[in-house]
């Protein structure tokens, strides 16, 4: 890079400031939002308002501090959005909780679980100073996604909830499945970047589509036959998918190759086909996505509609504007404080609302996608651009589940379900995004004084 | 790899394109259809969610929504419910009867009455209340007649009126039921209960004081005399009028017999006379001579053949087809096809107390939102004129004379002078007869219009107008007059 060329780019702002107004008007939603669940319940604050959001506001104030210090060109916006949707998250949880029954939602362990997410996020900060080292670990890093993901299979700890046998259980539950994924996309970038050229060959030329080597099939089919594997011993469909998707976005980034995507898509429905004729609940799902309101679904004891049907109800009874936090019945949609705690939010604050938390959603995204495409190392991009579909891709899967734009499979919804692997899980990969972001945005040293033609070194 | 970045950018950016297109689809264009599903519990919740107002009369609560702090917010609450189960109707979880149904916008606050209040409450965060109604019954004269009927039959209606306004003071029908387990907030509880009320062979969901109608019998007769001295008002109440044993019926071989084939004194009496021994032969003959176009006429101006809303419906009573003049001689005092509501025989004696004017009655006496405004109050209304004053005061002093001197003594109250007149319909060849009293007190200046209906066979075989109505009617004028 020469001299010239580095003067000309301009100082990208730091937006430090900016940063921190935003965070303290996530907080402010946030504890607007939780005031609302008691006026709208019982015409009263909540008492633990102010103790929970200063609080979080207190954590999300060291957050700020250790990335200010440890990442100071880290992207402005990531960290406050995060903090919305999961103070809103929160906020429903709480609501939810405050049901006329029992019904599993549980505010205080999700806030427990939070506060340990963002020092998750902050020991990540401090520990990755170079997300690069993580390059050195991608076979480590790929061995360790698949132990996590045959650990629920495991006798004794492996525990089976809601028909999917992906918990684990030791002293408390653990969702391992969160971790591989994230353990297994930065052994994806680290793989990629490695065989990304080789992947790239092309063998032969069919119709309009370049067809990679045979022989190159290999890592596709091993992803697949991983993908299928979760499909059928933990019958959850919806990490298979969020893999196996995760992969061959990642395999594109690499390539270039859109015969990949092709590959991939075919290898994914013919593989889903099959289970569907063989998994009477991978068909029940198809059946019910193409006709939720059939009565006979809706009343099917097992693998029906009743839950997604009284997701939809509650998003119709919120309408445009919702009925207002703590007046409408979300809590009677089962599972409204995990899987299905969109449409939850969507019965109490409405399209409005939930437009406001997709574009939340989107922003992240696109903040993650812009730090890819500034990062300057193809494995920062790799990861960066990984990390950032994974989470669209997760987003997708759910939420589009519950709101019937695609067969429902269960997932987690990042940030906002309850359950702590999940939680701190997405927060380390936000700790990376961040991460990767200020090296992104760091500007690259600058000359001291003009010294010709020398070349300036960047580690 | 910048180019396949962007390309992976475009695609999250279509995947949250879809996401927020599916769900403007479902809130804004489908919504409708979700919230209107039957299996959408909240609907249910919903109609639970509003304090809905109370219905009350004169200082008693009858019905009211309470608030249960659970997930059925409010939960309505009917009390003494089976004495005024027909006039309140209930709050069911998917529909509403009586005054409950009929008031329904003002009850639960949707009504354009209430437009400027809820646009209040929106804005103050306040809760949306229903206005209250107020009812025009009075409790004493309800529970008067209530208790008074139990003790005459099992099944019967009392109708009580204000002659002046047409206010409703009392509406009884028996048997009753308890409202209170139509009203709780659970759909198959409710079913199941108000199956076995429909299947219950005795009707208690029936209104019989309005819902149906029945051979008044004698207390037609009213009717019939009214219709003469409209006719002529030379004619008196000491005017002559035949009165044979039994009247030759044109056209047929039987003759029409006095009740019990009974003489009615010498053959030829006055009409005052005729009224008070309640002699059916000189009415038929009064019916016959004026022919089936008056009588229709005359009928007509009490109001009969005209259904109403009081809000609650009123089926239309009836004297039937024009038929022969064998028919018409039946019809004249209260048989063949003539078919009353007891509300329209309590109209008939309010018009006989009001100097022939028939007010239109009615239930509801004020709206009151829930912080104490009237919105709306009841003007007394003239529903028809059915006779001059003269004629009404020459009728006055006859049903008069039938209580003090006539078969209806069981109706008097010491130091009031009370109208009235008996009837003891039959109703088939074998089964018992219903038992009528219609009467007013006092008759200088009535403040009660009084209509007892005791049904066929509730009340023995020899149920009679005279033994079994009249004391009925007694004590809820005399609840009403509080004497």
């Amino acid at each position: 890079m020469s001299a010239d060329a580095a003067s000309a780019v301009p100082m990208t702002p730091k937006r430090r400031g900016a940063q921190l107004f935003m965070l303290a008007f996530a907080i402010g939603i946030i504890m607007a939002a939780y005031a609302s669940v008691g006026l709208g319940m019982n015409g009263q604050v909540p008492a633990g308002m102010l103790t929970y959001g200063l609080g979080l506001g207190g954590l999300m104030l060291v957050a700020y501090l250790v990335l200010a210090k440890f990442a100071p060109w880290a992207d402005p916006l990531i960290l406050p959005l995060v903090t919305l949707v999961n103070g809103i998250g929160l906020v429903m949880i709480y609501r939810i909780e405050n049901a006329p029954y029992e019904n599993g939602a549980s505010a205080t362990q999700q806030i427990t679980w939070t506060a340990l997410g963002i020092v998750m996020f902050t020991v990540t900060l401090l520990v990755l100073r170079d997300h690069r080292v993580l390059q050195r670990f991608t076979y480590t890093a790929g061995a360790l996604g698949v132990v996590l993901l045959l650990l629920p299979l495991l006798p004794f700890i492996g525990v089976e909830l809601n028909g999917a046998r992906i918990w684990i259980n030791v002293g408390f539950s653990v969702q391992p499945g969160e971790f591989a994924k994230l353990a297994l996309v930065v052994f994806f970038a680290g793989y990629l970047v490695a065989k990304r050229n080789v992947l790239a060959l092309v063998g032969r030329r069919l119709l309009f589509i370049d067809l990679p080597r045979a022989r190159d099939l290999g890592p596709v089919l091993v992803v697949w036959g991983i993908s299928v594997g979760i499909l059928v011993l933990q019958k959850d469909l919806g990490t298979s998918l969020l893999l196996f998707g995760g992969f061959i976005s990642m395999l594109y980034i690499a390539t270039g190759r859109t015969a990949w995507v092709l590959i991939g898509l075919l290898l994914f429905v013919g593989g889903a086909f099959v289970a569907g004729q063989i998994f009477s609940h991978v068909g029940d799902r198809f059946e019910v996505w193409l006709d939720p309101g059939n009565n006979e679904f809706y009343t099917r004891a097992a693998g029906g509609s009743y839950q997604l049907m009284e997701g939809l109800f509650g998003l119709g009874s919120g309408g445009i504007l919702g009925t207002g936090l703590g007046q409408g019945h979300p809590y009677r949609i089962p599972l409204a404080f995990s899987d299905f705690i969109f449409p939850a939010v969507g019965e109490e604050l409405g399209l409005t609302g939930l437009m406001a938390l997709l574009m939340c959603y989107a922003l992240i995204v696109e903040r993650g996608l812009r730090t890819a495409l500034a990062a300057r190392d193809p494995f920062s991009k790799l990861l960066a651009g990984g990390l950032s579909f994974i989470l669209a891709w997760q987003v997708f899967i759910i939420i589009g589940g519950v709101t019937n734009l695609i067969p429902l499979t269960g997932l987690v919804t990042p940030f906002m379900s309850q359950g702590g692997s999940a939680l701190l899980a997405n927060w380390i990969l936000i700790a990376l995004l961040v991460r990767m972001s200020d090296a992104a945005r760091r500007p690259p040293p600058q000359a001291i004084q003009d010294e010709g033609l020398t070349q300036v070194m960047q580690r | 790899m910048n180019g396949t970045l962007k390309r992976v950018a475009v695609a999250c950016m279509v995947m949250f394109g879809l996401l927020m297109v599916n769900v403007n689809y479902l809130q804004a264009v489908k919504a409708e259809e979700f919230r209107e599903d039957n299996r959408n519990f909240r609907r249910f919740f919903e109609r639970y969610e509003n304090q809905r107002g109370r219905i009350i009369a004169g200082n008693e609560v009858l019905a009211e929504s309470v608030d249960t702090d659970g997930e059925i917010r409010f939960e309505r609450r009917y009390r003494n419910g089976r004495l005024y189960a027909h006039v309140l109707g209930f709050f069911a979880p998917e529909s509403e009867r009586g005054i409950e149904a009929t008031e329904n916008k003002l009850l639960d606050g949707t009504s354009a009455d209430l437009i400027v209040r809820r646009a209040v409450d929106l804005i103050t965060n306040k809760p949306t209340r229903g206005a209250d109604i107020e009812l025009t019954i009075d409790p004493r004269a309800q529970r008067a007649a209530y208790e008074a009927l139990r003790r005459a039959g099992r099944k019967g209606a009392v109708v009580a009126l204000d002659p002046k306004t047409g206010a409703i003071k009392a509406m009884v029908s028996l048997p009753t039921y308890d409202p209170n387990q139509l009203a709780v907030p659970n759909k198959g509880k409710v079913a199941q209960a108000y199956n076995k009320l429909d299947a219950d062979p005795d009707q208690p969901l029936l209104n019989r004081a309005i819902e149906t109608t029945y051979a008044p019998g004698s207390t037609f007769k009213v009717v019939t005399t009214a219709a003469l001295l409209e006719e002529d008002d030379t004619v008196g109440p000491q005017t002559l009028v035949d009165a044979p044993q039994v009247l030759d019926l044109p056209g047929t071989t039987v003759g029409l017999p006095n009740y019990a084939g009974a003489a009615c004194g010498s053959g030829r009496v006055t009409l005052q006379f005729a009224l008070e021994k309640s002699c059916n032969t000189p009415f038929a003959k009064i019916g016959m001579e004026l022919g089936y176009e008056k009588m229709k006429e005359q009928a007509a101006r009490f109001g009969i053949g005209e259904p109403l809303q009081i809000p609650l419906n009123v089926a239309a009573s009836s004297i039937g087809k024009k038929e022969d003049q064998a028919a018409l001689a039946q019809a004249s005092i209260g048989q063949r096809s003539v078919q009353m509501t007891p509300l329209q025989m309590a109209m008939v004696a309010a018009a006989v107390a009001n100097d022939g004017t028939v007010m239109k009655p009615y239930l509801v006496d004020k709206v009151v939102s829930p912080d104490g405004d009237t919105l709306d109050e009841t003007e007394p209304d003239e529903l028809s004129e059915a006779m001059s004053s003269d004629a009404a005061r020459k009728l006055r002093q006859m049903m008069v004379s039938v209580v003090s001197q006539g078969t209806a003594t069981a109706a008097q109250i010491p130091g009031i002078s009370v109208g009235g007149k008996t009837g003891t319909a039959e109703t088939s060849d074998n089964a018992p007869p219903h038992a009528w009293f219609i009467g007013f007190a006092p008759a200088e200046n009535p403040k009660v219009a009084v209509c007892v209906f005791v049904q066929s066979g509730a009340a023995g075989d020899r149920a009679t107008g005279g033994a079994t109505a009249a004391p009925v009617a007694r004590e809820v004028m005399r609840a009403v007059l509080q004497r």
